[in-house]
């Protein structure tokens, strides 16, 4: 290490936050662009599947929720690529990669959302995973990051309460809905699940973030967390989590849980996803409609300053 | 039941329950994120409203229905809104030029609702009448820089507002309820907002470097509940799961 490199980790150690003029070793700052990028990504990339049935929500209250959620994740998006833009990397550079394949996205949003009761497993499971892995990042060392979490987290935590009141309300409905509910529960188990990413022995970037303190907990110590908390609440809705493996361990005070198919979670991150292709089409579709309004706009702020210097 | 007064709030819900639902259709698709963020808070103020006024109507109506009831199992026939508002999305010009027109004929109307007899009307259009203008500061400043903007976006700007144009006629035309409402003193002249609405039009346009569209034939028929073939596809998609699963609560 130089000594610049100790004296950052002394400082990180010591639990000060790193802010956007201080000095940073560069593979931090490129770990924490690709981090927050990729999250950013995700909220954007995430709108589409909720996205999808906002036109077909059941009631005006639900169309109002939705609404309001997806347009939270769109807001998610928008602090994110700020916060990433601290780090000296320009928001349409990350469009940019994002739409040519090179930067990844939450591999869960490859799923498609067939059903309402999607709507109601999304909120309860994407979200609820989603806050676990968030929460430790509100107290990440990178000031910018760890502050935008803060914020996020709050709206994902209602998210998440939306998501599980779809839920509750399909599982005390008629049979059909129940059996919706219980589908929904099936397919996004699973995804759900990997969302904490490859387990900690294959995980490539876990061991310097832990160090560098932009990850606080490892991906398994996420997994458990989440799988803890999820469980009950399955068994107070009344639905089955599609694990036959799943049970509690009072040994280990955890849920113990069944392999997970790693093979199919690599697939989808290689863009083998039922839905990589349709996302990623509409994102490009949606960025090259909007050029000329965008051009229209930059025009018009041109033309504006122009006459105003005159 | 008052049918002349269900009937007007049947119209002012709808008109805003259909085009927030064009809105949404926008959302994750937007040209910019600013835009698809704001594109959602405009569908989002309207279904606001939707609500307020077709709960209102609901209850007018007193036969047990409500905001739900009204907006997922009526057919096309029985919906109200005028047909600018059931256009589709087009690109984003042709969604802000029907945004303009709405805007500046929903505020008009919204600022004479405000002093209308009927207590409960007029504190509805009081709060949305601060949302809708924000709304039409907007569509205008789009329509501004859009028309100001390259000669692409010029011409974009200009074909939407010259295509939509045939829908705002309806806007301003009075009939039986319309009327009834008026002689009591519960809602204004339509016909009277038609002259500051034109103002309007023509000023931002000429900042805009746009032309104002022609006299042309005005299409009419929403308010009465005759649709273009647009409304029934917007029902079959918003209403699919209340037809699909009757009585189910959600």
């Amino acid at each position: 290490m130089t000594p610049e490199e100790r004296e950052f980790q002394q400082k990180i150690d010591a639990g000060i936050k790193v802010e956007p003029k201080d000095w940073m070793p560069e593979a931090y700052r490129k770990t924490l662009i690709r981090q927050i990028s990729q999250h950013a990504h995700s909220e954007i990339v995430g709108q589409l599947p909720e996205g999808n049935w906002i036109t077909r929500a059941p009631t005006l209250k639900r169309k109002a929720i939705l609404l309001a959620k997806v347009q939270d994740e769109a807001g998610h998006g928008l602090y994110l690529y700020g916060a990433a833009e601290t780090l000296g990397i320009r928001r349409d550079q990350m469009i940019e990669d994002l739409l040519a394949g090179k930067a990844k996205y939450s591999s869960v949003f490859n799923y498609p959302t067939l059903t309402w009761a999607d709507m109601g497993a999304i909120g309860w499971l994407v979200d609820g995973a989603a806050i676990i892995n968030q929460i430790p990042l509100c107290r990440c060392s990178y000031g910018p990051y760890a502050r935008g979490m803060i914020r996020i987290c709050k709206e994902e935590n209602f998210h998440q309460r939306q998501g599980f009141d779809i839920m509750f309300t399909l599982t005390r409905g008629t049979p059909e809905q129940k059996a919706m509910a219980q589908d929904a529960l099936n397919r996004w188990w699973w995804p759900a699940v990997m969302m904490h990413g490859p387990s900690d022995a294959e995980s490539k970037h876990s061991a310097q973030s832990l160090q560098w303190k932009i990850k606080l907990f490892s991906n398994d110590e996420l997994r458990q967390k989440f799988i803890d908390q999820i469980a009950p609440q399955a068994e107070y809705l009344g639905l089955t989590i599609p694990d036959p493996e799943l049970k509690w361990n009072p040994e280990r005070g955890h849920y113990d849980f069944g392999a997970i198919d790693w093979d199919e979670f690599h697939n989808v991150i290689r863009g083998n996803g039922p839905c990589n292709r349709d996302r990623l089409r509409t994102r490009k579709e949606a960025h090259e409609a909007g050029a000329w309004v965008r051009e229209g706009a930059a025009a018009y702020a041109r033309k504006r300053a122009i006459r105003e210097a005159a | 039941m008052n049918q002349a007064l269900f009937t007007y709030l049947v119209r002012l819900g709808d008109n805003c329950l259909i085009l927030s639902q064009r809105l949404a259709e926008w959302c994750g698709h937007g040209p910019a994120l600013e835009e698809d963020i704001a594109l959602t808070n405009v569908a989002l103020d309207l279904l606001g409203h939707a609500r307020l006024w077709l709960s209102y109507a609901a209850e007018v109506e007193g036969s047990g229905r409500d905001e739900d009831q009204l907006a997922y199992l009526r057919d096309a026939g029985e919906f109200q809104n005028v047909l600018l508002v059931e256009q589709p999305n087009g690109d984003f010009g042709v969604t802000m030029a029907r945004q303009f027109y709405f805007d500046l004929w929903y505020s008009l109307l919204l600022r004479e609702l405000r002093t209308s007899r009927d207590e409960r009307i007029a504190a509805i259009a009081e709060k949305a009448a601060k949302e809708v203008d924000y709304h039409l500061q907007r569509s205008t400043d789009w329509v501004i820089r859009l028309g100001d903007g390259t000669p692409e976006s010029h011409e974009r700007m200009q074909r939407a507002l010259d295509d939509l144009w045939m829908y705002t006629g309806e806007l301003f035309q009075m009939d039986a309820p319309d009327t009834e409402l008026r002689d009591r003193g519960t809602g204004p002249n339509l016909e009277h907002l038609r002259e500051p609405w034109l103002q309007h039009v023509t000023k931002t346009l000429s900042e805009a470097t746009l032309s104002v569209p022609g006299e042309t034939w005005m299409q009419r028929g929403g308010k009465q509940g005759v649709h273009t073939e647009n409304l029934g596809y917007i029902l079959a998609e918003m209403q699919f799961l209340q037809r699909a699963y009757p009585g189910a609560q959600w």
